[in-house]
Formats: structure tokens, sequence, C-alpha cells
């Protein structure tokens, strides 16, 4: 599944929502929903704050991918990319203190998914691929 | 979905009521919202109940630390309840616990203050 929309904040609950939407057919657990639309969620308000700051020519992708019980989403925009993620993983790390961020998007990325890998260059963009294998336990009960 | 936001003044308390979604669009009008009333009201302390929260990632973290902070600076304090095991885990997350109360009930959090509901 693939997903581009304008960097506006109002078109976070869209993609969240969205992608919730599409992986609901592997009939995840309820936590499990929360959790994926939680870090799309910030995924995506990071890119729209500080790839693109707030600029909403930006275009955010997402893209979606189902594999058995594991669910593998990417989410790229082409802002201006992250200059030190070593800091930028760091709990309450953020550059725009300002802006009332509590520095804790990639703190609750890392605790929701199974796999958190970044990339991102000065003035190219940042991709964030991110992997969770969903619980198999409901469907074994049925 | 958006998020509705409901306040009441019960003596110097003010009452915060969520319903629906707080992410980083809705947190401004919240942020604005709150600072409006602190300013013009004569408000000494926060009961922010979070019932009918649905949903909440980090930007949430962020608005209720900031008025957390802007409650404190006026000699107050911010009680938060009825919280979700989801929203739970992010406020456990981000150490959030440390520095602010949580009621199971607004009528307990307001009892705690003083405030007889």
């Amino acid at each position: 599944m693939n997903l581009t929309f304008s960097a506006l904040s109002q078109n976070e609950s869209f993609a969240r929502v969205t992608v919730a939407a599409f992986i609901a057919q592997l009939d995840p657990t309820l936590d499990e929903l929360t959790e994926i639309k939680t870090v799309v969620s910030e995924a995506v308000t990071n890119s729209i704050i500080h790839g693109y700051d707030g600029n909403p020519d930006g275009k955010v992708h997402i893209e979606v991918t189902l594999d058995d019980h594991v669910v593998y989403l990417t989410i790229r925009d082409e802002g201006m990319g992250i200059t030190d993620l070593e800091e930028a993983r760091q709990p309450l790390f953020t550059t725009k203190p300002d802006l009332e961020r509590s520095g804790m998007g990639f703190t609750i990325m890392e605790n929701f998914m199974d796999d958190v890998m970044i990339d991102s260059s000065p003035e190219m963009g940042t991709t964030i691929r991110l992997t969770k294998h969903l619980s198999k336990s409901k469907a074994l009960c049925n | 979905m958006s998020l509705d936001i409901h306040f009441q003044v019960k003596e110097s308390v003010l009452c915060i009521r969520l319903t629906g979604e707080l992410d980083h669009h809705s947190a401004e009008t919240l942020r604005q919202k709150v600072t409006n009333y602190l300013e013009t009201e004569d408000i000494r302390h926060i009961v922010l109940n979070l019932a009918d929260l649905t949903f909440m990632d980090s930007s949430g973290l962020g608005v209720i630390l900031g008025r957390y902070k802007e409650i404190k600076q006026l000699g107050g304090e911010m009680v938060v309840c009825a919280i979700s095991p989801a929203v739970n885990r992010l406020f456990d997350m981000s150490g959030l616990f440390k520095i602010i109360r949580m009621e199971s009930s607004e009528q307990t959090a307001l009892q705690t203050l003083g405030v007889a509901s």
C-alpha cells in the first residue's frame, strides 16, 4: 500500500487511520493497532515539523507491506534530514523545545515496534523503516 | 476525528475534559485555549480529565508538560485523571508521572485539591 500526502498537520489523523485500516486485515489486537497508529503519528509529525519545518508544499510518503503476520512500514520525506541521529534518538531530546515538543518520538517508535531503522541525510530527507511482528495467539485460540 | 475540549471552572480549579484525539494538529488549539483561560481567569490548579480521549501521541505529552509548567509558575498543581492503559504507557515512558499526579476520577482529583464537587 502506498500513500502520499501534503505535509499538513490535519493529515496526521488521516495517515494513521488509513494505515490502521490497511493492517486490520491481519486481525491485530487493539493494543497492536494503537501502537501502529501511534508510531505513524510520530513519524509523520516528525516529517511535518522537522523535515519540512511546517512547509505544506512538502510531501510525506508511506508504504506498508504485509507478510504473514509481519508489518513493514516505511515513512519517508524529502525534507532537510537529521544532522545528528544519535542525539535525535535520545529520550526527551528535541531541537524544538519552544514548540513544546516532548522529544519522545523515536523512543516511542523503538518501544512500540520490533525494529526501527533511520536513514537520513542533510537536504535529502529522512526514511524510517519500522517492522512489527503481530501476535498470532488470537488465531490459535479460535 | 478531531479533539473536543470542554472547560469548567470550579472555584480556582480549571477542569479540562478532552474527547477525541490529541495529536500535533489538535495540541496547538488546546495550548491556546488553556493559556487564554489562565491569563483571563483566576485559576490556581488544573484537573485534566482524559476519560474520553481515544488517541494520544508524543505531541500530547508535550502540550500536557507545557501546561504543567504554566500552572506550576502560578504556584498551582496539575492533576490528570481517568487515563487509559495506552496513554498510561506514554506517561510512563516519558517519566511524566514523576512530576504530574494521577487520580482515578475527576471527583477524587477535585477532592485532593480541596474542592467539593
